[in-house]
């Protein structure tokens, strides 16, 4: 690797002893008593959040998806809906750790942990939804090309069977990359924790890791390796699930525009819940030197930059619509921007779009909270814009006596909050035990930027 | 519900002391007693009195599951099956009884199809010429009503359940008592029928007694009959031979609309547009309605009239055919009368002009003489004898303010009401209720323990068309046998069987009583005529008879305020429907609403009186009023608003009680069809309906096509197939697909009802219907075009397309929709797992899910109904019309083992076979002789959303638009 990478300014402060690092990040768990009275607000938030999701699976497994407010021209909603919006978020945490690794970015070294951790549980969330969203969702499996007695087989032209392939996909390699990446975490935090309890928690985590030149090396050809297959699996799965409505006939689906689209948006979502989670953990462990108004800095270019991106979107779609001259896709565009489903077309759009251009200063991008709150109009925001191009569209079918409307109901709102539940309540676990910043690959980061000699 | 302590011993003794048919009885009967509600529920979830209706739709028929079938099941013993008759029961083939069924007192000639003693479906007698094997949806709902948990089960009296034995004694009392007074305090009120053996009674009755009296109520008949008479002096029964009739102008009278006489006039009327699509002459249809309907819909031209200027319209077009004065006439109206009268009077004796039976008596008795004037007499509308029975022993029944009167006058010592229910079926304005309670004895035989059972002191259950004996006659006169299909499920009697009684027979035979009125028959001849299900040679005769010039009467000044019209419900008709959830969730024909009754207002009025679809209002006549939700309804005269009966019930079972207004208080004795003079009132509440379609106006593409005549039956070249990235289709041997004229569709949903029949297809309830989860296989879509205040309709059934390149099957991830081998786009419920990718990517949007589960609960009672060659679908799982992919097997099975191949025709999806106007034909795409291929080259011929590729197997026949009338401006 190459020398210190010279910039305006570095991301990292030059004089933060590598001790310092370590006891920030992987002393928290055996000394996690200051923190105890914050934790426990949030992990009760998310237990009580989970409680909600396993209450509203239970009605809709006991009595089934008719709880929801989907219908017949409508018969997507909420679970798709919702799939798209957490399988994008997923998105952002590979892109940091394994593109920007790809790339030699290293500023990404204080935050690829807690976008992995955030990825994993996002993907999570996303592929429970298209289990129950099921008709019968104990089924599940046929969608996997397994032996089967019968001899049948998935139908592998359908985009519905790539979404088993893409959310299992990511799940493993999302994994795998978090696990193998926090490997010499795990084995500094079972030398460095006092207690025996500990010690056997990492250490069974750490698999024997015991920094040998060998394991080093090893490690380094498996981790780019997996990041690798990570990175086009980015575009792969976003691009998959775009292939939903794409490859539809319906008009408002059936766009070319859309896997870029979708890639763009999934990458702009997840940025903006690694801002949420920065500036969240920043503030809560008191990292204001691992995280640094330099890193807040860069998620809000790479916001910025996505941003504009799913923005093209907005703006070809429409354009694309008008200029076929096709009197039925003019139609669906008229009603997606003054319908009665017009809000989500011009939520998305003030929040993704308009509020996003505060990011063109860069005290707003250093401004934590300044960025969470754009971050967080973004998510609300890319929620909107999968409302407005999955279910406004179906409200409008080709027929007009197919048209109606669509109003989701309390178990639709209760499980999609319940999924904030199943990923908040893991995530606060994590917290509570695993290293959230890669530690030994911010040392590195200072040990070259100081200029120090490797060895 | 709040748990009470139950006694369960002394509840078990109740139940055990009845045998096992009497135990829903009992259910009812002690439904309102706490603890026993309590033990149902604890005993039997989701039985319990308050549950909800989807729910007790799910269950509907827990009864007969709880009674055991022991009743249930078995064939009928002494029936006689249609054509083909298997030595014993085979399981799996389905057996055919022809019988009837009635709408109005007018016999409904059917087959009923039985799987194993347990009818299934019933279809359209084809022999019998007012059939000719299709079969209206009142007519098929008909089954649904023969296992209808809520029916009457057993007599009552005064509320508790007793035996036929006890009336039977009670019954000879009375008749020795009227035998000492000649009758003299006995009346009867019957329901319209049309049954010799029933009108043989009657006579014997009024000869043995010949001081007791009797009546006759029909609730939504018209006044056909007085009309008749007052025209020709005598009533007579109208036969229009819509066939024969070039041009057609019809007054207030939708004749295509549902009614006891829809099916033949309907059947009739497309033969005639057959004929003349063939340059057999013209089908043009004039109508003048105030208030939209199927009829004005199909209409050449429309106009929309108030109905006090109707008669003015007439005298306008009397005297422009050479009666009396013409009245004043804006010039435009004017205009128009003298082209319509000049057109007319170029095609005499082969037109016809038609007035609804709602009209005032001297329209309609002007209207008949215009007729004769037209020389259409004899030719287009035929003349006969009444068929329903109108006199008893010489002397007229008596109409329902007659027997009020009578019963005001203390006259009525002993009342007994045959199949009516004027509690709540006779107009507000007679206060019938308080009448009857002056009666000493009471007496109700009824199919329901309905408003008038209750108030009465017996209640007699009364058997079902389908299972006992008795005979109707059909709207031309012939005799139809109504046989049973099963043995009686309940303890019931015929009308027949219960007049016997009264006079003093102990245990009469229906069968036997049937048997003697037609005695001169031998036995080989009786048994032909079960068989067929009609005698032959019975028909009535047409009469030469000449019509009085007309009388009219003066129009009445104009009164300030609004008309309001009354008709019978679409699809509840005067409500003894309205237990019935196919007919419930049925989409009445222009509104597509479900569930409910509206008053329907004009765009005009509403938008002056700031009203919208859904907001309630108030419409007071004169003291009375009545409250209900409006819908704002395209082509309606601007100050008409219409109600429509049959709804407001409280007694007509679970299903159908307490939906909509009941519109009794507007109705008076003397209009009980209009009143003028109303007021509306904006309420402030608002009803939420339920509607299969919220929207009528297709915004750019159009769905439905139309052509000018002359150019819709030309020869259009075939089309280059466009080019596609999916794999070519394999050859096929056969290549099923479907051809719908629009042309020829009324709109009526007899397709829609014989596909829930035949295809087990589920009731969901008004809540679900709202939600957009109605899951009718088959739909028929109505559109509006053109100016809102008196748009055109059209309509369009849409079952599934079977597309040759479907998108629903790329989108299923697990191969659970695909092609077979003869092109059916199919189904495999078992493999689906409910993604429904297949339903978001139809852009047709027929695809139905099972969001709960709509089956699973039923018990074994409403089993017996269903289809047993059609899966029952469970949760979960998506479904579609198959094109009877049943039917098409039993015909492939049965080509096989004769080694010979599927003839045309052979497959009759159960829609084609209901439709009365034979809008749908059905066949091999691969035979170029197939009757399905015999307009596909004409340019009327095409594809719903052609442009998508989709290469739908289901195709259009285009509207054909009429030539403009002579003198019309171009």
């Amino acid at each position: 690797m190459s020398g210190p990478r010279e910039t305006a300014e570095h991301f990292l402060p030059r004089q933060l002893p590598l001790g310092e690092v370590s006891a920030q990040v992987l002393d928290i768990p055996t000394d996690f008593g200051r923190y105890r009275r914050a934790w426990w607000p949030l992990f009760g938030c998310g237990c009580l959040l989970l409680g909600l999701f396993v209450a509203a699976v239970s009605v809709l497994l006991w009595q089934g998806v008719g709880v929801w407010g989907n219908n017949m021209p409508v018969a997507w909603g909420f679970a798709i809906l919702n799939y798209m919006w957490w399988l994008g978020i997923g998105h952002a945490g590979t892109f940091i750790s394994a593109l920007l690794l790809l790339l030699d970015r290293p500023w990404r070294n204080s935050l690829n942990r807690m976008a992995e951790l955030m990825t994993l549980m996002a993907v999570v969330c996303a592929g429970i939804y298209p289990i129950l969203h099921l008709g019968r969702p104990w089924l599940f499996y046929w969608t996997a090309p397994y032996p089967d007695t019968r001899g049948l087989w998935p139908q592998l032209k359908s985009p519905t069977a790539w979404d088993f392939f893409a959310v299992l996909g990511y799940l493993v390699v999302s994994l795998l990359f978090a696990y193998v990446g926090a490997l010499p975490d795990f084995a500094a935090a079972r030398d460095r924790a006092a207690k025996r309890p500990y010690r056997i928690f990492y250490g069974l985590l750490a698999l024997g890791w015991r920094g040998a030149a060998s394991q080093w090396a090893h490690w380094r050809r498996t981790y780019r390796f997996i990041a690798l297959l990570a990175v086009p699996l980015v575009f792969a799965v976003s691009s998959s699930y775009s292939f939903l409505l794409d490859l539809a006939p319906e008009t408002g689906w059936h766009s070319t525009v859309y896997p870029p689209y979708f890639v763009a948006g999934a990458v702009f979502s997840g940025f903006a819940m690694v801002s949420v989670i920065a500036v969240a953990l920043r503030r809560f462990f008191q990292w204001q030197l691992l995280i640094t108004p330099a890193h807040l800095d860069r998620l809000g270019l790479l916001l910025l930059a996505s941003g504009w991106m799913t923005g093209y979107g907005y703006l070809v779609d429409p354009f694309i619509a008008f200029y076929s001259g096709e009197p039925h896709e003019i139609d669906v565009t008229v009603a997606r921007l003054t319908g009665p489903m017009a809000w989500s077309f011009w939520l998305a759009v003030l929040l993704n779009l308009v509020v996003l251009q505060a990011l063109w200063w860069p005290a707003v991008r250093r401004n934590g909270k300044a960025l969470l709150a754009i971050a967080v109009g973004v998510l609300v925001g890319m929620w909107c814009e999968r409302f407005m191009l999955l279910i406004q569209p179906a409200t409008r079918d080709y027929l007009a006596s197919s048209w109606r409307g669509y109003s989701p109901t309390f178990w639709d709102w209760a499980l999609f909050a319940g999924t904030f539940g199943l990923f908040l309540t893991p995530f606060s676990l994590f917290m509570r035990l695993l290293p959230m910043v890669s530690t030994f690959e911010v040392k590195a980061v200072l040990h070259r930027y100081r200029g120090e000699n490797d060895g | 519900m709040d748990r009470l302590p139950l006694d369960y011993a002394a509840i078990r003794r109740r139940l055990e002391g009845q045998g096992g048919p009497r135990y829903w009885r009992c259910l009812e009967q002690l439904a309102d007693e706490p603890a026993f509600a309590a033990f149902v529920a604890a005993e039997f979830p989701g039985v319990a009195p308050d549950m909800d209706r989807r729910r007790f739709l799910q269950l509907m028929g827990a009864s007969l599951a709880l009674a055991g079938l022991a009743g249930c099941g078995g064939p009928p013993e002494q029936g006689v099956p249609y054509v083909v008759a298997p030595e014993r029961v085979v399981p799996g083939e389905a057996r055919w009884y022809a019988t009837a069924v009635t709408l109005g007192g007018y016999a409904q000639p059917v087959l009923g199809c039985t799987h194993v003693g347990r009818p299934t479906k019933l279809e359209g007698n084809p022999q019998h010429p007012a059939s000719q094997g299709a079969a209206t949806a009142f007519t098929q709902a008909e089954i649904l009503r023969l296992y209808d948990p809520d029916r009457s089960q057993a007599p009552r009296y005064l509320g508790r359940e007793t035996t036929w034995e006890a009336f039977g004694r009670a019954a000879a009392e009375l008749a020795a008592g009227l035998d000492a007074r000649a009758g003299q305090g006995l009346h009867v009120l019957l329901g319209a029928s049309s049954s010799p053996t029933l009108q043989r009674q009657l006579d014997a009755l009024q000869a043995r007694w010949p001081q007791a009296r009797l009546y006759r109520f029909e609730p939504w008949e018209g006044q056909a009959y007085a009309a008749a008479e007052r025209a020709f002096g005598r009533p007579l029964e109208l036969r229009p031979r819509f066939e024969r009739a070039e041009w057609v102008v019809s007054f207030e009278d939708d004749w295509l609309g549902p009614g006891p006489h829809q099916l033949a006039q309907a059947r009739a009327w497309s033969e005639r547009k057959r004929r003349a699509a063939h340059g057999e002459g013209e089908a043009r249809l004039l109508v003048l309605e105030s208030q939209p309907s199927p009829t004005g819909a199909k209409a050449a031209e429309r106009r929309r009239i108030e109905p006090a200027r109707l008669r003015v319209q007439v005298r306008a077009l009397a005297a422009a055919l050479g009666a009396g004065e013409a009245p004043p006439l804006p010039e435009a109206e004017r205009r128009w009368i003298e082209r319509l009268a000049g057109g007319l009077l170029a095609r005499r004796g082969r037109c016809l002009i038609t007035v609804g039976a709602y009209t005032p008596l001297d329209v309609q008795a002007a209207v008949h003489w215009l007729n004769q004037r037209l020389g259409n007499l004899g030719r287009t509308l035929e003349l006969s004898a009444p068929v329903l029975c109108l006199e008893a022993g010489g002397r007229p029944l008596a109409d329902l303010p007659a027997l009020v009167a009578a019963m005001g006058a203390g006259e009525v010592d002993t009342l007994l009401i045959l199949d009516s229910n004027p509690v709540y079926g006779a107009p507000g304005g007679l206060d019938f209720r308080a009448a009857l309670e002056r009666v000493p004895l009471r007496i109700h035989a009824g199919p329901y323990y309905d408003e008038t059972a209750a108030h009465c002191h017996w209640h007699l259950s009364l058997a079902h068309a389908l299972d006992g004996w008795g005979d109707a006659r059909a709207a031309d006169g012939s005799v139809c046998l109504m046989q049973p299909l099963v043995r009686p499920f309940y303890s019931c009697r015929s009308p027949t069987e219960i007049l016997a009684l009264l006079q003093g027979e102990q245990s009469p035979d229906g069968q036997a009583l049937v048997r003697r009125t037609w005695r001169a028959l031998d036995e080989a001849a009786w048994r032909e005529a079960l068989e067929r299900g009609y005698l032959e040679g019975t028909a009535f005769s047409p009469l030469a008879l000449s019509a009085a010039p007309p009388a009219w009467q003066d129009d009445a000044p104009a009164a300030a305020g609004l008309n309001v019209c009354m008709r019978p419900d679409p699809c509840v008709w005067d409500g003894r429907f309205a237990n019935l959830g196919w007919l419930q969730e049925l989409p009445k024909p222009i509104s597509k609403l479900t569930w409910d009754n509206v008053i329907g207002l004009s765009p005009a009025l509403g938008e002056r009186l700031g009203i919208a679809n859904g907001d309630r209002v108030r419409v007071s006549v004169a003291g009375a009023s009545v409250e209900g939700p409006a819908w704002v309804t395209p082509g309606q005269a601007d100050a008409t608003l219409s109600l429509f009966a049959g709804y407001g019930r409280r007694r007509a079972g679970r299903v159908g009680n307490d939906l909509g207004y009941d519109l009794a208080p507007l109705r008076s004795a003397e209009q009980p069809w209009l009143r003028t003079g109303a007021e509306l009132v904006r309420l402030e509440s608002h009803t939420r309906l339920a509607t299969t379609q919220p929207h009528h106006v297709p915004p750019a593409r159009e769905p439905i096509r139309s052509l000018p005549r002359d150019e819709a039956y030309r020869e259009r070249p075939p089309a280059e197939p466009k080019p596609t990235f999916r794999a070519p289709s394999p050859p096929r041997d056969v290549t099923w697909g479907m051809v719908i004229d629009l042309e020829q569709c009324i709109g009526c949903n007899a397709c829609v009802v014989a596909c829930q029949a035949e295809n087990n297809v589920p009731v969901v309830g008004k809540e679900q219907v709202g939600l957009g989860r109605s899951m009718h296989w088959l739909r028929v879509d109505h559109y509006y075009s053109g100016d809102p205040a008196a748009p055109r309709s059209a309509f369009q059934p849409v079952p599934c397309m079977h597309c040759e390149q479907a998108p629903c099957e790329s989108g299923c991830p697990v191969n659970a929709t695909l092609h077979g081998p003869d092109g059916l786009n199919e189904q495999i419920y078992n493999r689906c797992i409910g993604t429904r990718t297949c339903a978001s990517y139809c852009p047709y949007k027929v695809r139905r899910f099972n969001w709960f589960d709509w089956t699973g609960g039923d018990p074994p009672a409403i089993q017996a109904q269903r289809n047993p060659n059609v899966t029952v679908r469970s949760r979960g799982v998506m479904e579609k019309c198959t094109y009877c992919v049943q039917r098409i097997s039993a015909a492939r099975i049965a080509a096989r083992a004769e080694g010979r191949p599927i003839a045309d025709g052979e497959v009759q999806t159960a829609c084609q076979q209901s439709c009365p106007t034979q809008a749908i034909v059905f066949g091999d795409l691969g035979d170029p002789d197939a009757r399905v291929n015999r307009e596909r080259h004409t340019r009327r011929h095409y594809a719903l959303l052609e442009e998508l590729n989709t290469r739908p197997k289901t195709t259009y026949l285009g509207l054909v638009e009429q030539p403009p009338r002579d003198g019309d401006e171009p």
